[in-house]
């Protein structure tokens, strides 16, 4: 990674990170989900909530935690904008990315790159 | 073709049923197992690593199956296999002649008796059911072409009874988008919930893009009972159903009744293409259970023809 793209990343982490709680992904997709981190949910789902949230609403996984994705789907339907997005079909994640600066990826088109297989058969 | 894709296109109801998992006896476990619902499903589940635990892989048991002319779906997840390996277990089954898959994202380690394993989660469902059509249009996801190419009928899995119950609809819509052609539904001990979930996929149009199935489970005891209401992710049991088991004079015999019920219910909501049965009775639970719903056996299905009477479709 440059020196650049480290600073990138260094000043993305510091100003997310204590919002969303940014994993660095690399390949941010918060407008489309309510403006919650899917990287928060503890199995990283990026296309909805899992089978497995409780009756009360909380995590499978971390019973004390409400689910990321219950957020995401409350907060992306009071969203101005992007409101539909949440119902879009989101690639896997690309793991190679992980630990670079999404703003600069957003910027040089990076982020919307996907495994050829996958373009292929997209809807 | 398989028969299930071909009954489904068709608009015949179907029946579909969970293996037991499998440790071990071979072949012969295998058929011993089939043996007692063979005669009135259609196709039968092969389980991955069900609730976390560890098992007979499921392209094993689909091989299996086929080995003793039964028709297979294989369950994938994607807890325990990044997207190489999912890949890989996708081409093997294709190769064995296995093509319907069910795409689930999986329970978490921590449901299983090994919580200290990595859990994966390389890939969600919805992506592993878009990987699957990938490949059935004959490229890998890196693009590598795959001649001749695989064929699957993709399914996946939802449930209508867990929160936000309002998104699960489109979150059912998101996968038949991604090319899943049917779901079986996540038992449901609730039927208001179910009905609601099935109402909405009928209002929106889902139901006729995506063939709902529902999973009616058969309980033998007060313990299985009370293991499916606190054990199972996802499973919400109404208390009053817990206790109708614990007060019954015979617990088998109330489970049976819970199970008709349920599926009587089930029945009746409109686009329900087929039941899924699970059953946790050593013996005929399926069987019995169709007969008394008035569902025939297969054979008989096939050759004069059924049609679920109480559904709406």
């Amino acid at each position: 990674m440059s020196a650049g793209g480290r600073i990138a990343a260094r000043l993305e982490h510091v100003v997310k990170k204590p919002i969303w709680g940014c994993q660095m992904c690399g390949q941010c997709v918060l407008h489309s989900t309510g403006m919650t981190c899917p990287m928060t949910c503890p199995k990283t789902l990026r296309n909805g909530p899992c089978g497995g949230v409780r009756a009360n609403g909380n995590c499978e996984v971390k019973p004390e935690m409400r689910c990321v994705w219950l957020k995401a789907v409350e907060r992306a339907d009071r969203l101005p904008l992007w409101r539909g997005h949440v119902d879009d079909l989101r690639p896997p994640v690309d793991n190679s990315l992980q630990g670079t600066s999404s703003w600069l990826n957003l910027f040089s088109g990076r982020d919307r790159q996907v495994p050829a297989g996958w373009a292929d058969v997209e809807p | 073709m398989s028969s299930l894709e071909r009954k489904l296109n068709a608009g015949e109801f179907v029946v579909t049923a969970e293996m037991p998992f499998i440790d071990g006896g071979g072949q012969e476990e295998i058929v011993r197992q089939l043996e007692p619902m063979r005669a009135f499903a259609d196709a039968f589940n092969a389980t991955d690593n069900p609730s976390a635990h560890a098992h007979c892989s499921s392209l094993a048991v689909s091989i299996g199956l086929l080995a003793a002319g039964a028709e297979p779906v294989m369950q994938l997840v994607c807890r325990d296999r990044n997207r190489l390996a999912l890949e890989a277990d996708l081409m093997g089954a294709s190769m064995h002649g296995i093509e319907n898959i069910c795409c689930l994202t999986g329970d978490d380690v921590t449901a299983g008796d090994e919580p200290e394993a990595r859990r994966v989660f390389d890939l969600d469902g919805v992506q592993l059911v878009t990987l699957a059509r990938a490949l059935d249009h004959g490229r890998y996801l890196s693009g590598r072409p795959i001649s001749p190419a695989p064929h699957f009928f993709v399914g996946a899995v939802e449930n209508p009874s867990a929160p936000p119950l309002d998104y699960r609809v489109r979150r059912a819509a998101k996968k038949a988008m991604a090319g899943a052609r049917f779901l079986q539904l996540q038992i449901c001990f609730r039927p208001e919930l179910l009905e609601r979930f099935m109402r909405a996929a009928h209002d929106t149009g889902v139901t006729r893009r995506i063939a709902m199935i529902p999973s009616i489970c058969i309980l033998r005891t007060v313990g299985g009972m009370r293991f499916v209401a606190s054990s199972v992710p996802g499973l919400d049991v109404p208390p009053e159903t817990v206790r109708r088991v614990e007060q019954a004079s015979d617990p088998e015999v109330e489970c049976f009744d819970i199970a008709y019920e349920l599926a009587t219910h089930a029945l009746a909501q409109p686009g329900v293409a087929g039941l899924h049965f699970i059953s946790f009775r050593k013996d005929a639970g399926i069987a019995a259970l169709c007969r008394r719903l008035g569902i025939p056996p297969r054979i008989e299905r096939e050759t004069n023809g059924y049609s679920a009477s109480v559904a709406l479709r």
